[in-house]
């Protein structure tokens, strides 16, 4: 009942709806939806991600692919803000209005040798499908997935299978090591020779850790996030500082030589709207209780 | 013409320009000399019959006049509007020099609209079907009338675009108080209704591979300009620096000026400085005024050096405002956000090859204006992405993709027109190239 504008919306017979086959709540405030959208899936690479817009009056928010099955796409994404939650909100069966992708330049590949695929919090999200592209390259695979607690941890079985080696790190130590992925990283760079690693996370995880490599000199990929609209270099919003030039994630990107990325504007510039997002997401939980009739805490 | 009230207009995105009323439209018409040669003709992009579409709104056979303009121009309610037919058909016309000229871009609006509002326009659909399929690259002006020539003479046409809807600049650039979206869609509905198949969230290169971009029959390449540019100036980075772009599209195609409704916000600001002289500063600028701010735009050289049409400077003048020439930013002042825009002022030094005065900075006159919100419409590049893709396109120095005068590129079946092949310029020089790739393409299907 709540959002049955969308699932009515008129097609003019030349807009699909995009089907939302099955969802699963993977952690507090995570969700795992795969959504049917074949033009996606048949091109999609590891690294690349989808613009997704939920109904007319939506926004279009850029999430990174993390797996594909046939014609369906797998997304996993936190709750943050209105929009997230109203993608958590939806059943399978419903529908998103948009999805538009595979975006973005697929991840930079080698082969024959050691890799490093690391993932923080909801950034484990894109990890599995770029381990997966590494070990199809014939690299030796290193997963290194870590989170605030045990259940916060996503995606363990899958990347354990995948990887050659997985580790992982709780904050709290409440599962695997008790520190952060990059203690686990800083162990490895002092034991081995590591050829390529990938940091994918919040933005200061990622400035963190990528930091732990550079004085290794051992080449390390982050994949951005910043405020997108049209994600088709287009608009220049997703603008990003690397190696001192203007870059732009949605092009560009989003994955950048982690050592030449200005974190700092980075995450200045991901804070633009927060005054925005608030407004928007408080009206969304408001409308959300009078449907359900229930309180609902706001975040 | 009348243009609604400066106060009235600056409060919504309704429309500004007024079109005729039957009467004023017949009136308007009578004027026209009906010139044996017609020099307003030859001054159309599309080459619209111009004589015999005012000579059937003379007579009142309106929608004679309707379907005269649309054997030319299938999207005639969008080119009456934006059109800059003061260096076109008007500018050709012969009264212009006696008395004013034949208004013909609001006849031309006359016409469609009338015919729109009373649902007598439909697409022809041809009867005959070639068996011929063409891949359409983006839906904007080029795209769409090289789509719809195509579909007229029977081939079948998949129009590919990136975005949620149609229309590339018609939706997200240009403003709906000058073009309203909704004629916009009648008038892509319209091109669909010829049998057009549109594929929406389509970035070719991506969700298309070239490969099997390659096995059309044909390919008709208008993805348009691309990245925007932007002045490399300290302070670019914080927040509340917009390229025209972003600006235009997170109000025109994502609604951000009914937040939190639609989810997409913009900040409106309350001292807005807008950078370029074009119509996309101009289109930037009357937006950000109709958010609420105060509004300076800021161009480099003097105020008849102003690239955009003259009608759209004194529509910004009208609505308040304020243009400042022989000035541009050097630095963005703010912590985080922007305060200030610091500028320089310039002076004219001479004449570059296109006959245009150089401005040159006077280092040591340099002056502050408040700002929260400050807007680049400096120009774009023509659309890089999928032309870099094809192995064996040729691409021009400008990043501009080569084409000959039939819209022809280096690779046999691949035909482009539009911004991506000229660089940024007007939407009825889009259409008019993908016309005649349209032509061109016909041709080398009856020649195989």
């Amino acid at each position: 009942m709540k959002y049955i504008e969308y699932t009515k919306a008129k097609t003019n017979g030349v807009n699909g709806l995009y089907k939302v086959e099955k969802t699963t709540q993977l952690a507090d405030r995570v969700h795992q939806m795969w959504i049917r959208a074949p033009h996606v899936a048949h091109h999609a690479q590891a690294g690349q991600f989808v613009i997704i817009r939920i109904d007319e009056q939506g926004e279009r928010i850029p999430l990174t692919i993390s797996g594909v099955n046939g014609d369906l796409i797998r997304v996993i994404f936190m709750t943050v803000g209105k929009t997230t939650y109203h993608l958590a909100s939806l059943a399978a069966g419903e529908h998103v209005r948009d999805v538009a992708g595979p975006l973005g330049r697929p991840s930079e590949m080698i082969s024959g040798s050691t890799c490093v695929v690391i993932g923080g919090g909801v950034g484990v999200a894109s990890t599995p499908i770029i381990a997966q592209a590494a070990k199809a390259a014939g690299n030796h695979v290193i997963g290194i997935i870590g989170a605030r607690n045990a259940g916060l941890l996503i995606l363990e079985d899958e990347m354990r299978a995948i990887c050659d080696e997985l580790f992982i790190t709780t904050d709290d130590g409440s599962r695997g090591t008790h520190g952060f992925v990059s203690d686990v990283l800083k162990k490895l760079l002092n034991e081995r020779k590591l050829d390529l690693v990938w940091v994918i996370g919040p933005a200061i995880m990622m400035k963190v850790t990528s930091g732990v490599t550079q004085p290794y000199g051992v080449k390390t990929l982050v994949s951005l996030n910043p405020i997108m609209v049209d994600g088709t270099g287009m608009c220049g919003s997703c603008r990003v500082i690397v190696g001192g030039e203007t870059r732009f994630a949605c092009v560009d990107g989003p994955e950048f030589d982690a050592h030449q990325v200005d974190f700092n504007s980075l995450m200045a510039r991901q804070r633009v709207y927060t005054d925005e997002e608030k407004v928007a997401l408080e009206r969304h939980h408001a409308r959300h209780c009078e449907c359900k009739e229930e309180g609902h805490h706001h975040v | 013409m009348y243009d609604r009230p400066v106060n009235e207009r600056t409060r919504d995105f309704h429309e500004v320009a007024l079109g005729f009323s039957a009467d004023e439209a017949i009136l308007e018409a009578e004027r026209c000399l009906q010139c044996k040669k017609p020099l307003c003709v030859t001054g159309c992009p599309v080459g619209i019959d111009i004589p015999a579409f005012i000579s059937a709104i003379a007579a009142g056979d309106f929608s004679v006049a309707a379907a005269t303009i649309k054997e030319q121009n299938m999207l005639p309610a969008i080119c009456g509007r934006v059109c800059p037919q003061e260096v076109q058909c008007e500018g050709a016309c012969v009264l212009k020099n006696k008395d004013t000229p034949i208004n013909i871009g609001a006849l031309e609006r006359f016409a469609a609209d009338w015919e729109r509002e009373r649902g007598f326009a439909r697409g022809q659909k041809s009867r005959e079907q070639s068996g011929h399929r063409v891949a359409v690259v983006g839906s904007g002006p080029a795209g769409l009338t090289a789509a719809a020539e195509l579909a007229r003479r029977g081939h079948k046409v998949t129009i590919f675009e990136s975005l949620h809807e149609a229309g590339g600049v018609l939706s997200y650039g240009i403003p709906a108080f000058r073009l309203p979206k909704e004629i916009v869609k009648a008038e892509i509905e319209q091109v669909l209704a010829m049998g057009v198949d549109l594929k929406l969230n389509h970035l070719v290169g991506r969700s298309v591979s070239v490969k099997e971009l390659l096995a059309y029959d044909a390919i008709f390449i208008a993805t348009g300009a691309g990245l925007p540019g932007f002045m490399g100036i300290e302070g670019e980075q914080m927040n509340g620096v917009y390229s025209a772009n972003e600006y235009l599209t997170r109000v025109n195609l994502m609604h951000a000026d009914q937040f939190p409704v639609f989810d997409t916000p913009v900040k409106a600001g309350s001292r807005v400085v807008v950078t370029g002289g074009g119509n996309v500063a101009m289109d930037a600028a009357r937006v950000a005024r109709r958010m609420g701010a105060k509004v300076t735009l800021v161009y480099r050289r003097r105020e008849e050096d102003l690239p955009a049409r003259r009608e759209e400077v004194v529509h910004a003048q009208q609505e308040g405002i304020e243009i400042i020439t022989c000035a541009a930013p050097i630095r963005l002042l703010g912590d985080g956000a922007v305060t200030g825009v610091e500028c320089v002022t310039m002076k004219m030094c001479g004449l570059d090859s296109s006959g245009r005065p150089v401005p040159e900075p006077l280092v040591d006159q340099t002056f502050v204006i408040d700002a929260d919100v400050f807007i680049e419409a400096i120009g774009q590049s023509p659309n890089p992405l999928l032309i870099r893709d094809i192995s064996d396109l040729v691409i021009g120095a400008r990043g501009n993709l080569v084409v000959n005068d039939q819209g022809r590129t280096s690779i046999g079946h691949v035909f482009a027109g539009g911004d991506v092949a000229t660089g940024a310029a007007t939407v009825i020089l889009a259409m008019g190239a993908g016309k005649t790739a349209a032509a061109a393409i016909d041709r080398m299907f009856k020649e195989q």
